[in-house]
């Protein structure tokens, strides 16, 4: 069955929620509780055409008097257990679902209220391939308390093994530890399996009866309750967003990092939508800020004083100022204090591509080493830029993820003038451990939105170019569109850095993606990218396009964008009979009717 | 007891002879795998699909599939390569899959780490050098093994042309296996060179493997029908008194019998079988039972029987009990036997008088009774790879460049112990060969402990899907910590049987090794003892479900009493049970219910 929306996770456009609250006021809980059933029942039939209000108030049971049985099996004795278990409950006349480990959404724990666990051990005490996510996330730090939770466990084992029943033990405790109350001791059946299940799953049931029975249908309309975007948090007063998970998401053999971070927003009233970014505050690396010291032959610990402002020279250089990215006055400051005549030459208006090349290419530090000079520290703190904080396209959709901002970092790294070299905000995030706290603001962009839930989308996202689609994939799921999604993606190597690969696969099976097609670069003899398929698949694409499809890019903005935008071009060229002017202009055309939306970089 | 016919019945019926949807999943570019449904077809075709175990964690984690590739089998019958041929496998090798050569326990080349996009160009590179892979898995007769038998070249060549024609003669019929990997092109396949064939025109299910239909011509499978057999099915023939093939772990197990030089016909052993499953006593490790004898012209027909017989009456609704095995022990040697004969029109003659010495290898040179020399070379579990100090695969091509210039008599033959003949060498080429077998440290065996020249170890991990604990790749660890035993109790030089297997499956055929590691989780073992030399009584469970300090300490003991205690040439297996350190097993009684 599908879940019932989590609490607090849906803000709703415009005037909604205040008209909401209007119908609301007043009415008594059992009400109330069916509006609840009835919305989720609607939001179950993927926004299907809105059907007249059922004359009876039917409703599909809620957490609050269903047990939900979830498994983990290798070889399908656990599998087994709950099932029986599951067709008892159910002749019993209780509400039941039953959830294989890994299909379970791991979000909707905090709102169960009865929870049955069977599950077996593995390997040297592991969870069984099946349960490896759920057991993470239950033992994991990011797991809610569960103080309204009452649960039981089965664990399956085999007494000859050292960890016996170790997951299922593991389970227990930890579900406690949160909080729960355990209304069955926890079951530990050896090979002899029915020994101990049997009388363990008797009692269970009769613990479901009482407990199902004893609550009262409550209302919780949390759900309805409007989201004003907190306005506590800005750009200039970032959110300190606490990390959850830090994942390297392309292979050992992958030669650029790429990771997978997920934020959370709890408590701080932050809002988005999918096609915004998240504007992240980097710290320099420490060790780069020293090499700055020790070439300039200053100390840390100077207090300097600018703009009415008083920190440590280590601070400002740590926190304030921009030391992997350079700018033109910097440039002329540092001419003037090396005696550097080249250097001051690059300035001269017709030399343009070279200081472009300059500012590309070299680090303040790289500078410093290249053209030795005296600095104080007021006068340092003076020339260099303020440290300006990182876009990144949020990869998820809070539909999904509730109160989390996931992203997806590229690690800039590189070896220049026989130095290793780092990008600030992509190795401050990359090495963030989890719990690590992230200075954050939302970076709103009404330019790349998904359009209506029956508009077919086309999104072009090669390499981290995909996160926004993520968020898109997931929010257009969520909402039951019925608008198809084509995504085409592409970066070096299948095997390494197919970002995302198991949901994308996921997605597919789900039907909340329709379409994807691949472009690795590296993994024949001739390169083929992303606009190589447009071209490729060129009439479905105009297909689509003259159906009303929407086209949203992101990405690189140096090569790919451009070369995507050619494409597009051809494909007008060929399939839609036009010449290349009117091609182009088609495609201007489209951009101004925001059909055709870029988010480049 | 169940009567409906198990999902993987359902899959064959509905392959339109192994087809599937094999040829759309491989042309899938959003995942390195098939279906699981294909995956069961594919076997049939020689592959199965595998990920790296050892990765499969880690690329969960980073929402990547599992590092999904396949494995690749010949069918080889006999286990004979020509050094063309050894030149092609090996630059198959080292082009398409993961650089190194697999021998297996049944004599034949297995490639691992093959990804799906080369899959197909890598199967038709196999075809090319007139091996193909048809049959070398899946629920058919499997690749016929044969004695590798160096000492007497004249059985051997009988016994390879036997094993050969039983393998063409038992192959299937699909076209399925030349549309999806060749393109539909028909291409001649291995087994006998042409004069064992018989002339055109007569049984064309004798005529090459890849080419035995005429195209257009109604398809259809005469022998197997569209649901195949019910299980893997699988030949083994023996030479006594090397029973290097171990005959009664095999389906249908054929000895030889030869007398002055003369193929006189085959004693017949049948339902053998290894596997089983931990803890679950109606399944079992099983010799086959030797019902008869037939003369050479009746072998063809006699395989065809007991095949067909098993086609109709092993299990096929529970895939546990279909072996052939399970087939005769619930209904019953003898009304198997009367099933077979009735088939075959006419009675088994009795059993002649045989004996095996042991089922191990012998390494070095010999001279065959041809007056040719044959050079058995010990490969650590069937592993040609180039490690460090151990340039094997170089050294083994090196070795076929040379052998390539020299007479056709010269051959590589696979042996069921994971070792490599180097056969029918003239006397003058022993020379050359020898120099590129030291500057190679292919001559490892010279030096080597009694127990390694004779331990067999199955793949494993990371490339087996079915594996419980390490087994080829904590061989070497494992032997150096029996060795440093053995040495103390002077044993270094004693042949003792050491088989790993990394779960009950037995593909290192464990139940036959006088010591036998049988893995159950990673690190921990079932420890089984007391197997003869000769491939002729099981092993018994020792001690179960332990670690290696477990192991090590409760074989120390036992070394002791056997260096002490044992008499002149008294093997490890045969000393346990005489020194009652091991109790006769009760014989087995069997549930009828959870069988048929
Ligand atoms: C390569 C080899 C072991 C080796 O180290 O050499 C092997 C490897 C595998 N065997 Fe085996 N078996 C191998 C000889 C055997 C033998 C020994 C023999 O036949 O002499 C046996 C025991 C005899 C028997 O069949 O009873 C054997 C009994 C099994 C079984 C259990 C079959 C049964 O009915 O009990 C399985 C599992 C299954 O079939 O379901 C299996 C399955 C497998 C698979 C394919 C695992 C799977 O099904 O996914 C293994 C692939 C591992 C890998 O990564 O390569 N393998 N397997 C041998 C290849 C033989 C060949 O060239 O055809
Ligand atoms: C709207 C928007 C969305 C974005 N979304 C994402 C996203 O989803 N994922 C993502 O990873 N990024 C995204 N970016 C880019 C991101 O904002 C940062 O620019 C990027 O992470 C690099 O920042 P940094 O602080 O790590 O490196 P910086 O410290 O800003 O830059 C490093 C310095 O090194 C130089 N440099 C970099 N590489 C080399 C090289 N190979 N050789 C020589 N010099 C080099 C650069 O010119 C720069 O001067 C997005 C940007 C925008 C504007
Ligand atoms: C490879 C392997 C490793 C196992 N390891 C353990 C273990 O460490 N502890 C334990 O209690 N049971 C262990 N078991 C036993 C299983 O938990 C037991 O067979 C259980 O019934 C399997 O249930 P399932 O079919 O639902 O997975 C192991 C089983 C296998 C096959
Ligand atoms: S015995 Fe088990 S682990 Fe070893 S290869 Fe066979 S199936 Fe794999």
């Amino acid at each position: 069955m599908p879940a019932l929306p989590a609490p607090t996770i849906v803000p709703l456009p415009g005037e909604g929620p205040v008209e909401i609250l209007r119908l609301l006021d007043g009415l008594d809980a059992p009400t109330l509780w069916w509006l609840s059933g009835y919305a989720a029942a609607q939001a179950s039939h993927a926004g299907g055409a809105p059907r007249a209000l059922p004359s009876a108030p039917v409703r599909e049971a809620g957490p609050q008097e269903r047990l939900t049985i979830i498994y983990g099996s290798q070889t399908g004795n656990a599998r087994r257990l709950a099932e029986k278990l599951a067709r008892d409950a159910e002749n019993a006349g209780l509400a039941v679902r039953l959830v294989r480990a890994d299909a379970y959404p791991q979000r909707e724990l905090k709102s169960e209220r009865l929870l049955y666990i069977v599950i077996s051990t593995q390997g040297d005490g592991d969870p069984p391939d099946d349960a490896r996510g759920l057991v993470d996330f239950i033992v994991g730090k990011r797991v809610p308390q569960l103080v309204d939770l009452k649960y039981a466990v089965l664990g399956l084992g085999d007494s000859t093994y050292p960890q016996f029943c170790a997951i299922g033990r593991r389970l227990d405790a930890r579900l406690s530890e949160l909080g729960a109350a355990r209304v069955l001791a926890a079951g530990d059946a050896d090979v002899d399996i029915e020994t101990v299940a049997t009388p363990w799953m008797e009692q269970a049931l009769g613990a479901a009866r009482d407990t199902l029975k004893a609550v009262a249908p409550r209302a919780t309309v949390t759900a309805l309750r409007p989201h004003v975007a907190n306005a506590e948090w800005s750009r200039e007063r970032p959110f300190a967003a606490e990390l959850l998970v830090n994942q390297r998401i392309v292979s050992r053999d992958g030669a650029r990092a790429v990771h997978h971070v997920e934020l959370s927003l709890e408590g701080s009233g932050l809002s988005y939508e999918p096609g915004d970014a998240l504007g992240v505050w980097p710290t320099n690396p420490t060790a780069l800020v020293d090499a700055v010291l020790d070439t300039l032959h200053l100390d840390g610990e100077t207090r300097v004083t600018h703009a009415g402002e008083t920190h440590s020279l280590h601070a400002w250089l740590s926190t304030r100022r921009e030391l992997t990215r350079l700018a033109r006055p910097f440039i002329a400051a540092h001419a003037a204090h090396a005696r550097a005549e080249d250097l001051n030459r690059l300035l001269a208006p017709d030399r343009n591509s070279d200081l472009a090349k300059l500012l590309n290419t070299r680090q303040v530090i790289d500078l410093l080493r290249e053209f030795p000079a005296e600095w104080n520290a007021d006068e340092l703190v003076a020339a260099l830029r303020p440290l300006t904080p990182r876009l990144y396209s949020i990869a998820s959709s809070r539909r999904s993820v509730g109160d989390e901002v996931h992203l997806t970092v590229a690690n800039v790294a590189y070896e220049a003038f026989g130095h290793a070299h780092s990008g600030a905000a992509s190795s401050f995030l990359i090495s963030r451990q989890d719990g690590g706290r992230v200075p954050v603001f939302i970076e709103s962009n009404d330019r790349f939105r998904l359009p209506d839930a029956d508009t077919d989308v086309i999104m072009i996202g090669p390499g981290t170019g995909v996160a926004p689609f993520r968020a898109f994939v997931q929010e257009r799921h969520e909402a039951g569109a019925r608008g198809r999604n084509w995504l085409f993606f592409g970066n070096r190597h299948f095997h390494d850095d197919f970002l995302y690969q198991s949901e994308w696969q996921d997605a597919l099976r789900k039907g909340a993606l329709h379409r994807l097609d691949l472009a690795f670069s590296r993994d024949q003899e001739s390169k083929i990218y992303v606009q190589d398929r447009l071209r490729e698949h060129g009439r479905e694409l105009h297909a689509w396009l003259e159906g009303g499809a929407r086209l949203y890019v992101c990405g690189d903005a140096t090569q790919m964008a451009r070369d995507v935008h050619e494409a597009l071009a051809d494909v007008f060229v060929t399939h839609g009979g036009l010449d290349r002017e009117s091609a182009q202009s088609r495609l201007s055309e489209m951009i101004q009717q925001g059909r055709y939306a870029r988010d480049v970089y | 007891m169940t009567t409906t016919p198990s999902h993987l019945e359902d899959i064959k019926a509905a392959s339109r002879f192994l087809r599937g949807s094999i040829a759309k999943g491989l042309a899938d570019p959003i995942t390195g795998a098939i279906s699981d449904d294909d995956n069961k077809l594919l076997k049939f075709h020689g592959s199965y699909q595998q990920d790296d175990r050892d990765l499969r964690e880690e690329r969960r984690q980073q929402k990547l599939e599992p590092a999904y590739s396949f494995m690749i089998r010949a069918r080889l019958p006999g286990g004979v390569v020509t050094p063309a041929q050894w030149l092609a496998f090996d630059a198959i090798a080292r082009e398409h899959a993961n650089g190194t050569l697999r021998i297996t326990t049944r004599q034949t080349f297995q490639w691992h780490g093959v990804i799906k996009r080369r899959l197909k160009p890598t199967i038709a590179a196999i075809n090319a050098s007139l091996v193909d892979t048809l049959a070398a898995c899946g629920d058919v007769n499997r690749t016929v093994v044969s004695s590798a038998n160096p000492l007497q070249s004249s059985a051997h060549q009988i016994a390879y042309e036997w094993a050969s024609r039983l393998s063409e003669h038992l192959l299937p019929n699909t076209r399925a296996y030349h549309e999806i990997w060749l393109d539909g092109t028909k291409l001649p396949s291995s087994g006998p060179a042409d004069h064992l064939l018989p002339p055109a025109g007569e049984d064309r299910s004798e005529r090459p493997a890849v080419a035995h239909f005429p195209l257009g011509e109604e398809e259809s499978e005469p022998l197997y029908g569209a649901t195949y057999l019910p299980r893997k099915f699988k030949i083994g023939l023996a030479i006594p008194p090397t029973n290097d093939i171990d005959v009664f772990a095999q389906d249908l197990g054929l000895i030889a019998i030869i007398e002055n030089g003369e193929l006189k016909g085959f004693n017949i052993a049948v339902g053998g079988g290894m596997g089983a499953s931990h803890g679950d006593p109606t399944t079992w490790p099983r010799l086959g039972d030797v019902i008869g004898f037939v003369p050479p012209e009746r072998l063809l027909a006699l395989a065809e029987g007991v095949l067909t017989v098993q086609r109709d009456f092993g299990n096929r609704s529970q895939r546990l009990y279909a072996r052939l095995k399970y087939t005769i022990e619930h209904r019953g040697l003898d009304w198997f036997t009367r099933e077979v004969e009735q088939r075959l029109g006419f009675a088994l003659e009795p059993a002649r008088p045989f004996a095996f010495a042991n089922n191990g290898d012998r390494y070095g040179w010999i001279e065959g009774d041809d007056g040719r020399w044959h050079l058995t070379l010990h490969i650590d579990a069937g592993r040609v790879a180039d490690t460090p100090g151990q340039p094997w695969l170089t050294g083994m091509r090196e070795i076929a460049r040379v052998l390539c210039g020299a007479s056709s008599h010269v051959q590589f033959r696979l042996t069921c112990n994971q070792n490599v003949i180097i056969a029918g060498v003239a006397a003058d080429d022993r020379a050359a060969i020898d120099a590129l077998v030291a500057q190679h440290a292919l001559d490892a065996y010279r030096a080597q402990s009694g127990i390694r020249r004779h331990a067999l170890a199955c793949v494993a991990l990371p490339t087996c899907g079915l594996a419980m604990a390490e087994a080829e790749r904590y061989l070497p660890e494992l032997l150096l910590k029996l060795e440093a035993q053995l040495a103390r109790h002077g044993l270094s030089d004693a042949p003792i049987g050491l088989r790993l297997s990394g779960c009950p499956n037995g593909c290192s055929r464990p139940y036959l090794g006088e010591i036998a590691l049988v893995g159950r989780a990673p690190g921990r073992y079932d420890l089984r003892l007391g197997a003869d030399f000769r491939g002729q009584r099981l092993n018994r469970l020792h001690r179960q479900n332990i670690d290696e300090t477990e192991i090590l300490a409760t074989l120390d003991p036992l070394f002791a009493q056997y260096a002490n205690e044992r008499s002149t040439d008294e093997d490890f297996g045969d000393f346990l049970l005489r020194a009652g350190v091991l109790a006769p097993e009760a014989p087995r009684t069997i549930p009828a219910t959870v069988i048929a």
